[in-house]
């Protein structure tokens, strides 16, 4: 049965055969075996060692040994009876599997530290070396593995069928099945070769032995031998607190689902967390884990070498230490007396003030706005932060808020920032699949939510214990599993908080209990503290309009600051009054001190504002300050002419009109003008991840005139902004500097930057690779006023062979063309000798995507001289998103217009045919495609989305 | 510098032997026919010299190359007409004999003028390399001959300075290839558009072709250029459609609105040159199979290695290009 190790036969695809060697290591039994290794063989000052899992071999990290972090040597070892090493012919329960890899690591004669790498099973192995090795260790990088099995849930249903003993054999020994399985879930598919080469070594029942041995060591019963080892690991695991840790997953796996992730980072609180969107089981093929660790441990891994020089690639350049470099953020915040975001809704002076107004009740005849003082506002945030908590829910809880903006959702967000829990907020305008994605990511323990939501989240079974908005029917309460509602959590918190009246469900006593002269006495008494500072405050998600939505963390400090921004940005006093119809700002009327109110309108369909609705807004709460997406305003302005004269006069009273989300063109704050005469029309610049960050005025918009892109304005104080300069293939590699007129990378610092993204590590170390600094993804450049203009995004960049290309400035030249309604600027081609294309929508629309008329061809070149532009296409219309109705999908166009200008070949098959039959040759094997090792797509895969320079086409 | 053009008598090797003499070279052309330049003198150079003869004839190519610094080889057939033999004869036996002679009389430089079909089969080429020359592969004689002359000439790097250029699509003032058939079938109300003409094509104005052979004559001995082939073109592609609208225009004819399907020009191609090979016909068919995929499938080429190698630039921009040929319409010069 003992079958010495082998060297893995050539020619399989992405290995190269000199990683391949044996090892001879004694086991504890005295008998020797021989190792099939991988091994880069560097010199180096550290070691990655990869761990596989079952039933894989080291095959699997091939990438990371072809391209490993600089300076370090790679290490891929195959297990005793898996791979090309021994097959002993004997069990090897996770115990000896330990033993086995320690004797094996000193034979290797391992070099400096080591970083563990471990996939699947590999992770107890590899953990349990770990633990035996500490003073090696350096740092542990763990992927789709788990150490305990949840109590709240049963093991994963393949692994039980498997575990079956009527089908262990045949499915894991007798038959190939659970090893075709493993490599049969990537999505999209693994090459074949790749898949054959995950099989090589295990053709026949003999060689596939091992196999069936994992699956029978999982240790679903507690009296199993490997319980006890296993469970040993996982207690133990606190040992490795200072050790720096890498969770990477892939959620898609079906048998090591988000639960074991949040398992692992509860025995690792010091983990980073990546999730890697779309990946599967088999994460070392459907992610990029080689790129993540080029990233995370030269920025994680203090005791790696330090005398090897550095990729320029692979590690952000140190911020040039010259005259130009930026100064850091102001540290000054930290020192200075903090203002709590729910501070100015108990003040005194303004108990009696509106805090929120809504539009009428649906059946309210005499069409009276609603009203709620700070003072009730104040009464109801504490006591639904009282009857939160008693609910169970704890500071630093995530609490998904799925309810429309107003009051309901006024009371929610402020009682969890006063209880110090973590709010949840995601946009519908994500789409169901968005949302879904966004909220296993966040993972939050509570979903608060409207019918709709709840509906929603029964149906795509989104995690969260469920509490309702509103009053939903039975029915939904029952489906939806709704513990409580809003109202009754109120009840209960002025219960808690008046030691008041006895059990409380409906509308009438939770009145009766809010007038309670005792309402607002002491509700401390029955709260935790408020949260720190530096407690986190709440997660917001991006748009999605360039990849899967990426979750943003802020702490309480950043809102505090963001909200201080916008006060100092506007100079919001206590007497303004703002309307909002664009969420985010709806929500800190309460924080500013200032009544609010949302229109009349779907807020998730911008677009359904009225000029009506707005005035009818602005007139119930005599509102300074008018807030709105560009999508809005423009239904708006389409609808004035039906204004009556008291609505008219009412949006007379507005002083400022703030339009954000998308830009906002010119022409659409000039026709505004009409409606809101006395507003100064003004456009903040920012993104989710940090915002505001710059502001502009219409006269100033006007006064600049046009140039190579859109000028957003003036940074806002206490905002910092540096360009990070461009290289000549279009990846934002330079040291920031402020100089006028250099194109690169928008990068802003600021108190209310974003803490970081949620369980997107490897994007977060990108994203903030200069201490301090948020790069956003946006391409700029800052004018000699120290304006900032902004040209496009950097995934959008088109790197052409002259130089890159920023394509807004293209755009703006081009739509002023006649008849042209909106116009495009994508790349086609290889990157780095992309020809730039121009595609536009034309008014009067084309029946189809075709090439423009030559005159028009012509009108495009001569708009934009400076650019060779290849080809004009028109189409009927551009796609755009759904949030803002007005980000262009670049990456769709591109992809259309590649197809069209490549024009079409013959059959291939019925060409080659005749050419063959001419010569009497035809190879037939066409080169399989690369190595498998990087899903050239990017599309989630990539770990570094968004940042544009971490590759994919 | 003593320099050999052969081929001279076509619109590159013509244009490539001028502006070698007006820059003070001493030029020799050799051809089968009289190539008009025989005593020309341009600029700062002596009269051009003129070998007449064959090819593939070693007596005729080792008299021309005697005593030559460089050789520009542009002699080749050209076209779909002809036997493999005749084709082999003039391309590979032609650039054999040239080579020999090159390697036989020490001379230091070969610029081998090539063409990017030596590489390609049909698939559509989108920001493409130079891929190596492939014999087995390419379609039709021509492009096979030619892909095997390339071999041959690149061959001799360890002896000689060669360099292997493939210009894409030249065309200008004067050509009868591109823009005299696009005009002559225009003005006969036979041109159409194969699909939407959506492919976006390569083309090389004629004065950045020779200065490209010219700038490969001077650095053929460079490490970045010796035993490389490179494609140029003006690095400016455009789609099909622009192209034949724009030569049109320059002529002062309408843009072709005719559309043909790939397969139909395809099978009509074929035929063509089935048609043309029983008539025995020595002119080329107005469709061919090759010709009608090269047309509805992408071919543009990355231009960067080859400009950093070659210290070249375009110096006319299609822009430019078609107003001169405008020009040279209007002025009634191809009358």
């Amino acid at each position: 049965m003992v079958t010495t190790a082998t060297l893995p036969p050539p020619g399989i695809v992405g290995l190269d055969p000199a990683w391949s060697r044996l090892v001879t290591a004694v086991d504890a039994d005295g008998v020797e075996r021989t190792w099939h290794v991988l091994d880069t063989e560097v010199a180096a000052g550290g070691t990655v060692l990869c761990v596989h899992g079952n039933p894989t071999w080291s095959y699997a990290f091939r990438a990371v040994l072809a391209t490993p972090p600089a300076g370090w040597r790679v290490v891929a070892i195959d297990h005793l009876d898996m791979g090309y090493s021994e097959r002993t012919g004997t069990h090897r329960p996770l115990a000896r599997r330990i033993d086995d890899l320690g004797r094996l690591t000193a034979a290797l004669g391992l070099t400096g530290p080591v970083v563990l790498l471990a996939h699947d099973w590999g992770g107890p192995i590899a953990l349990g070396w770990a633990l035996e090795h500490r003073d090696h260790l350096a740092g542990v990088v763990l992927t789709n593995t788990a150490v305990h099995q949840p109590e709240d849930a049963p093991a994963p249903g393949l692994i039980r069928s498997a575990r079956l003993p009527a089908m262990l054999e045949t499915v894991t020994v007798r038959t190939p099945t659970f090893l075709r399985g493993a490599t049969a879930l990537s999505r999209p598919q693994l090459p074949p070769a790749v898949r054959d080469a995950y099989a090589a070594p295990y053709a026949s029942a003999e060689r596939r032995a091992a196999i069936g041995g994992f699956v029978r060591d999982i240790p679903l019963e507690p009296d199993h031998p490997s319980a006890v080892v296993l469970d040993g690991i996982a207690d133990r695991l606190g040992e490795l607190a200072e050790v720096p840790a890498l969770l990477l997953w892939g959620p898609k796996d079906p048998v090591f689902s988000d639960r074991y992730l949040h398992d692992l980072e509860a025995r690792l609180p010091q983990a980073d967390v990546h999730r890697v969107e779309g990946a599967s089981h088999l994460t070392p093929e459907d992610a990029d884990l080689a790129e993540a660790l080029r990233r995370w441990i030269p920025a994680r891994v203090s005791t790696g070498p330090t005398a090897v020089p550095t990729e320029p690639d692979a590690v952000p350049a140190e911020p040039d230490a010259g005259p130009a470099e930026p100064d850091a953020v102001p540290a000054a915040a930290a020192d200075e007396p903090r203002t709590p975001l729910w501070a100015a809704l108990a003040e005194p002076h303004r108990a009696d003030t509106d805090a929120i107004v809504e539009p009428p009740a649906p059946g309210d005849e005499l069409r009276r706005p609603r009203r709620w003082t700070f003072r009730e506002l104040s009464g109801d945030v504490h006591a639904l932060a009282a009857g939160l908590h008693a609910h169970g829910v704890q500071p630093g809880d995530r609490v998904a808020c799925m309810v429309t903006p107003g009051r309901e959702l006024a009371v929610l967000l402020y009682a969890c920032w006063r209880l110090g829990a973590v709010v949840v907020v995601a946009d519908a305008g994500l789409g169901p699949k968005g949302l879904s994605r966004a909220l296993r990511s966040a993972a939050p323990g509570y979903l608060v939510g409207i019918p709709r939501a709840l509906a929603a989240a029964t149906a795509l079974r989104w995690p969260g214990r469920r509490i309702a908005a509103g009053d939903p029917p039975a029915a939904l309460r029952r489906s939806a599993n709704v513990e409580v509602t809003l109202d009754q959590l109120i009840a209960r918190g002025y219960r808690l908080i008046d030691r008041g009246p006895g059990p409380l469900a409906h509308g009438q006593e939770l009145i009766a209990a809010r007038r309670s002269p005792r309402a607002t006495h002491e509700p401390d008494t029955v709260l935790p503290p408020p949260p720190a500072a530096d407690a986190e405050a709440a997660i917001a998600f991006t748009s999605g309009s360039t990849g899967p939505a990426k979750g943003v963390v802020y702490r309480h400090r950043q809102l505090e600051a963001q909200r201080d921004a916008l006060r100092r940005a506007y100079a919001i006093g206590d007497d303004d009054r703002l309307v909002a119809a664009f969420a985010p700002f709806a929500l800190y009327g309460p924080a500013l001190g200032i009544t609010s109110m949302v229109p009349d309108m779907d807020v998730t369909a911008p677009a359904s504002l009225t000029a009506a609705a707005l005035a009818d807004a602005v007139a119930a709460t005599e509102a300074t300050l008018v807030f709105a997406s560009p999508a809005a305003l423009t239904n708006v302005a389409r609808t004035a002419n039906e204004l009556r004269g008291d609505q008219r006069t009412a949006l007379a009273g507005v002083r400022t009109l703030m339009s954000a989300g998308a830009p906002v063109p010119a022409a659409l704050l000039r026709r505004l003008a009409a409606v809101v005469p006395n507003a100064a029309a003004h456009t903040p610049y920012g993104m989710t991840e940090c915002l505001p960050v710059a502001d502009i005025d219409l006269t100033t918009i006007e006064a600049v005139g046009p140039g190579n892109g859109v000028c957003v304005g003036h940074p806002v104080p206490g905002v910092e902004v540096a360009i990070s300069p461009l290289d000549a293939n279009g990846a934002a590699t330079g040291p920031l500097v402020r100089e006028p007129g250099v194109t690169g990378e928008v990068c802003v610092a600021a108190p209310h930057v974003k803490d970081r993204y949620d369980r997107l590590a490897i994007t977060e170390l990108t994203s903030s690779r200069d201490p301090g600094w948020h790069r956003s993804g946006d391409v700029g450049h800052l004018d000699a006023h120290g304006r900032l203009w902004v040209e496009g995004r950097l995934a959008h960049l088109i790197t052409s062979a002259a130089g890159p290309v920023t394509p807004v400035g293209i755009e703006q030249r081009v739509e002023a063309i006649e008849h042209v309604a909106m116009a495009a600027a994508v790349g086609v081609g290889p990157a780095g000798t992309e020809q730039v294309v121009v595609v536009v929508a034309t008014d009067p629309a084309p029946g189809a995507r075709q090439l423009a008329p030559l005159t028009l061809v012509d009108r495009v070149r001569a708009a934009v001289p400076e650019v060779d532009i290849a080809a004009v296409l028109v189409v009927p219309e551009l796609p755009v998103d759904i949030r803002h109705q007005s980000k262009i999908d670049r990456a769709r166009l591109s992809r259309e217009a590649a197809e069209m200008l490549a024009g079409r070949g013959l059959d291939r098959r019925r060409r080659r045919g005749e050419a063959s039959g001419a010569d009497g040759t035809g190879d037939g094997t066409s080169a399989s495609d690369g190595d498998g090792t990087s899903a050239s797509d990017g599309d989630g895969v990539s770990v570094s989305d968004g940042d544009g320079d971490g590759g994919g086409s | 510098m003593k320099v050999l053009v052969t081929g001279a008598s076509g619109l590159l090797g013509r244009g490539t032997a001028l502006a070698l003499a007006s820059r003070g070279n001493e030029v020799t052309v050799l051809q089968r026919r009289p190539s008009g330049l025989a005593g020309t003198e341009a600029g700062a150079g002596p009269p051009i010299r003129e070998v007449l003869g064959d090819i593939a004839d070693a007596e005729v190519v080792r008299r021309a190359m005697t005593g030559q610094d460089g050789v520009v080889h542009l002699a080749a057939r050209v076209g779909v007409v002809g036997t493999e033999e005749e084709f082999h004869r003039a391309n590979v036996d032609g650039t054999l004999q040239v080579v020999a002679a090159a390697r036989a009389l020490h001379v230091p430089r070969l610029v081998h003028v090539s063409t990017p079909s030596v590489a390609h089969a049909g698939e559509p080429l989108v920001g493409a390399g130079a891929d190596p020359a492939d014999t087995v592969h390419t379609i039709g004689h021509y492009a096979r001959s030619k892909a095997r002359a390339e071999q041959l000439a690149l061959g001799a790097a360890d002896a000689l300075g060669v360099v292997a250029i493939r210009p894409h699509l030249v065309w200008g003032p004067g050509d009868p290839q591109l823009v005299g058939r696009i005009v002559e079938r225009a003005r006969a109300g036979r041109l159409a558009l194969i699909d939407d003409g959506a492919a976006l094509i390569d083309t090389t104005y004629i004065d950045n072709a020779v200065d490209a052979l010219v700038a490969a004559l001077d650095h053929a001995e460079d490490d970045a250029v010796r035993g490389r082939a490179f494609v140029i073109s003006n690095g400016q592609p455009r789609t099909v459609a622009e192209l034949l609208a724009r030569i049109c225009r320059a002529a002062g004819l309408p843009a072709p609105h005719r559309r043909v399907p790939l397969p139909v020009a395809y099978a009509g191609g074929a035929a063509a040159e089935r048609l043309w090979a029983r008539l025995g016909r020595t002119d080329d068919p107005p469709m061919t199979s090759f010709l009608a995929e090269q047309l509805a499938t992408a071919h543009w080429f990355d231009q960067r290695e080859v400009r950093t190698a070659l210290h070249w630039e375009p110096r006319v921009g299609l822009e430019e290009g078609f107003e001169r040929l405008a020009a040279w319409f209007a002025a009634g010069a191809h009358a």
